[in-house]
């Protein structure tokens, strides 16, 4: 608590960690390039510099505020020195800017207009590495890295995994995986969050663009989409639209100009994935083990347990993740000659999520050696065909999802947010009246901020004990309490993505708190604006049963990992 | 692949230090002295024994100099150049000595494994200007001539050992 004078005003301040905080409080949007409130406070790029009242210079992101401090944000001499840190960075950054995949969306760049960097006096940086571009999910191009080191700290400090680092020093030090090897021979469990962070075109998506737009023009082929839960909820707001709103029917509408033939709901497979889940658990919990039993929804948490935790392997559910349910029914609905119209089928995911990439490839997720899904476009990527079309986004009417997958329950679209799978699940075992049952389970602890929560939900006497986790490094820590006997738990919901998938490494970065809360919001809105709420209640999904998958679930529905 | 000897060396070597993250440097240290380099298979096997992931073995090995990737010759040769070695004409006795054993600023060490040359910024010898270190042993006030000479000596030591 106490008081401090910020460019001449005074600002009050609390619980604050560090100045730039209460600067920002203040409505002065300091620049920064390595500071992120959810990593640790690093201090290297010292842009956010500002000045003390007997001209000491310090970096206001590492400083505690303190009662009485006068602090200048912007005098003659932090400008010039902002603008030299910048005109560093650039002198050595492979600037090619006006083809750069990054530009228009990067920070580096958006900081030398703001500053008003209009030249570089040391030269241009030419390229002197290779792209990295063996991974499905992202594309590593160190001439491009400016050494923030923001995906370093968010790979190992919030996912656990250290996939890259610093080496070398000096003019030679670079970001890179372990003795220079392809990232994706490494740990990388291909969530994506490094490109989140990156404040340039160092790690960007690995896109599918081109073969889908091509597909998408053959005449012979049949194109079908299906968007996930969270992708409805980050479009808008790249067309000027409002933080977190959805805009599904829109999306919808978008992708049939794009020439998709047809558009589905993954929430239908999230309905799916919860009907087969939670027979799973339940068939788990009645023969009383093996607990835990983890959600398999997340591909880069059934990578990162493989890798780190094999010996939890089997505990992972088996039921197929939405993206994937939808696509090995709706293979079966496109076998019929009626449907497919004598072309060949491309199935599409509309996704927030890099690590999608990797897992269509799977080979437990084959069947009869063929993809369930032939690409994913994330929903960056959705964004950018969106704009190269020229689809008037803001002024396009909204459409309806199509039949048979195009209708989901409220369980199913709040998937995309931390703890929606659990809650989505525990829903179809919420006993007596709808209403009511629904408002408890809401109320129990299964929502709420931070990465882990843990709470009991009863169900028929039998007291089952829940958790939930975002982030791996936060599973990582939950799993060695569980190994140790420490923490018992029956049901666990592993996200990869702090916040679930509204936070996933093919959403539109640049997300700050608002916007983060915004998308959550927008997704428990979309539930309460869902007749139906609970996914064994959703007709389509139901029907499927007995028609499409008749008696062949186990082998239709579920992994053979 | 490694020969087995490797790991059976590193484990002798890992045994005395205990499994913590801070063992990292001395431990890579140790391998270093055993072979004069550091192979690369072996950062996995010690980061895993000491419960880190390689990937930070590897950052905190490239970042020192000191540490090596590649397999040194038999005689180590640094050369100072810093500043009181340089403005008293260091560079000249590196240059006379890689012109003699036909190295350059990349290729470091001799096909026959006998001489690596290398530069460094300071020995904490200045008084000694220019000096130059051979493994353990300090040669002071260097010259070009003075360089060959030593070269010669070398040679002949390896002859008789």
């Amino acid at each position: 608590m106490g008081k401090m004078i910020i460019d001449g005003i005074p600002v009050e301040f609390t619980d604050e960690q560090n100045i730039l905080s209460v600067i920002r409080k203040a409505g002065i949007d300091l620049p920064t390039l390595c500071y992120h409130s959810e990593l640790s406070i690093y201090g290297a790029c010292r842009l956010c510099n500002v000045e003390d009242d007997r001209g000491r210079m310090f970096a206001s992101c590492s400083e505690r505020p303190r009662d009485g401090m006068i602090i200048k944000t912007s005098t003659p001499r932090l400008v010039q020195y902002r603008r030299l840190l910048i005109e560093l960075l650039l002198a050595s950054h492979h600037r090619d800017c006006t083809t750069c995949v990054k530009s228009g969306d990067c920070e580096l760049q958006r900081l030398a207009h703001r500053l008003g960097v209009s030249s570089v006096r040391w030269g241009y940086k030419e390229r002197t590495h290779k792209k990295d571009f063996s991974s499905p999910s992202i594309v590593r191009d160190p001439d491009k890295c400016i050494l923030c080191g923001d995906c370093v700290r968010v790979c190992e400090g919030i996912q656990g995994i250290n996939a890259i680092d610093f080496a070398h020093r000096g003019t030679e030090a670079m970001v890179i995986p372990a003795f220079n090897k392809d990232i994706a021979h490494t740990d990388c469990v291909n969530c994506g969050q490094c490109r989140v962070v990156c404040p340039t075109g160092a790690i960007t998506i690995n896109t599918n663009i081109r073969p889908v737009w091509e597909a998408l023009a053959d005449p012979n082929v049949k194109v079908y989409a299906q968007v996930a839960p969270a992708v409805r909820v980050a479009v808008g707001q790249a067309f000027g639209g409002a933080k977190g709103e959805n805009v599904m029917g829109k999306i919808v509408a978008a992708l049939h100009r794009l020439g998709f033939d047809d558009v589905y709901d993954t929430t239908f497979g999230a309905d799916m994935t919860i009907l087969e889940e939670s027979k799973e658990f339940l068939e788990v919990f009645e023969k009383g083990g093996p607990f835990p039993l983890f959600t398999s929804c997340c591909p880069a948490w059934v990578s990162f347990c493989e890798k780190r935790w094999p010996e939890f392997r089997n505990n992972i559910s088996t039921s197929y993740s939405p993206l994937q349910m939808l696509a090995s029914v709706a293979r079966e609905y496109y076998a019929d000659p009626a449907k497919n119209e004598g072309k060949k089928i491309v199935s599409v995911g509309i996704m927030p999520c890099t690590a999608k990439k990797a897992e269509i490839l799977r080979e437990d997720l084959k069947r009869d050696g063929k993809q369930n899904v032939d690409y994913i476009l994330t929903t960056e990527e959705l964004i950018s065909m969106i704009r190269r079309a020229g689809i008037r986004f803001d002024l396009i009417e909204g459409e309806a999802a199509d039949m048979p997958f195009g209708i989901g329950s409220g369980g199913g679209v709040i998937f995309g947010n931390s703890g929606g799978v659990m809650e989505a699940a525990l829903r179809t075992l919420c006993e007596g009246p709808e209403r009511s049952s629904i408002e408890q389970l809401r109320n129990s602890g299964v929502r709420g901020p931070g990465p882990l929560r843990e709470f009991t939900f009863t169900y028929k006497g039998n007291e089952i004990r829940a958790a939930v986790v975002s982030g791996l490094a936060e599973a990582d820590a939950l799993l060695r309490r569980i190994k140790s006997g420490e923490s018992i738990y029956h049901f666990v919901e592993v996200m990869a993505c702090r916040r679930g998938c509204i936070m996933g490494g093919g959403q539109p970065a640049h997300a700050g708190f608002r916007t983060k809360e915004a998308r959550k919001h927008g997704l428990y809105e979309s539930d309460v604006n869902t007749q139906i709420k609970k996914s064994n209640e959703n007709p389509l999904a139901l029907s499927v049963y007995d028609t499409l998958i008749k008696g062949r679930e186990h082998e239709l529905l579920h992994s053979h990992r | 692949m490694l020969d087995q000897s490797f790991y059976t060396k590193t484990d002798e070597i890992l045994s005395k230090y205990p499994a913590q993250e801070r063992s990292l440097i001395p431990i890579i240290h140790e391998v270093q002295e055993a072979y004069n380099y550091v192979p690369l298979e072996l950062l996995p096997y010690i980061a895993k024994h000491i419960g880190i992931t390689e990937t930070k073995a590897y950052s905190v090995a490239s970042f020192y100099e000191r540490f090596s990737f590649e397999p040194k010759g038999k005689y180590i040769i640094r050369v100072c150049d810093g500043t009181a070695c340089h403005v008293r004409n260091s560079l000249p006795v590196l240059e006379r000595l890689r012109e003699e054993l036909g190295l350059s600023s990349q290729k470091k060490t001799t096909d026959d494994m006998l001489f690596t040359v290398e530069t460094v910024s300071c020995l904490g010898a200045c008084s000694l200007a220019p000096a130059l270190m051979v493994n353990d042993h300090v040669h002071p006030a260097m010259t070009p001539d003075k360089a060959t000479e030593m070269l010669k000596t070398l040679r002949e030591e390896d002859a008789k050992s």
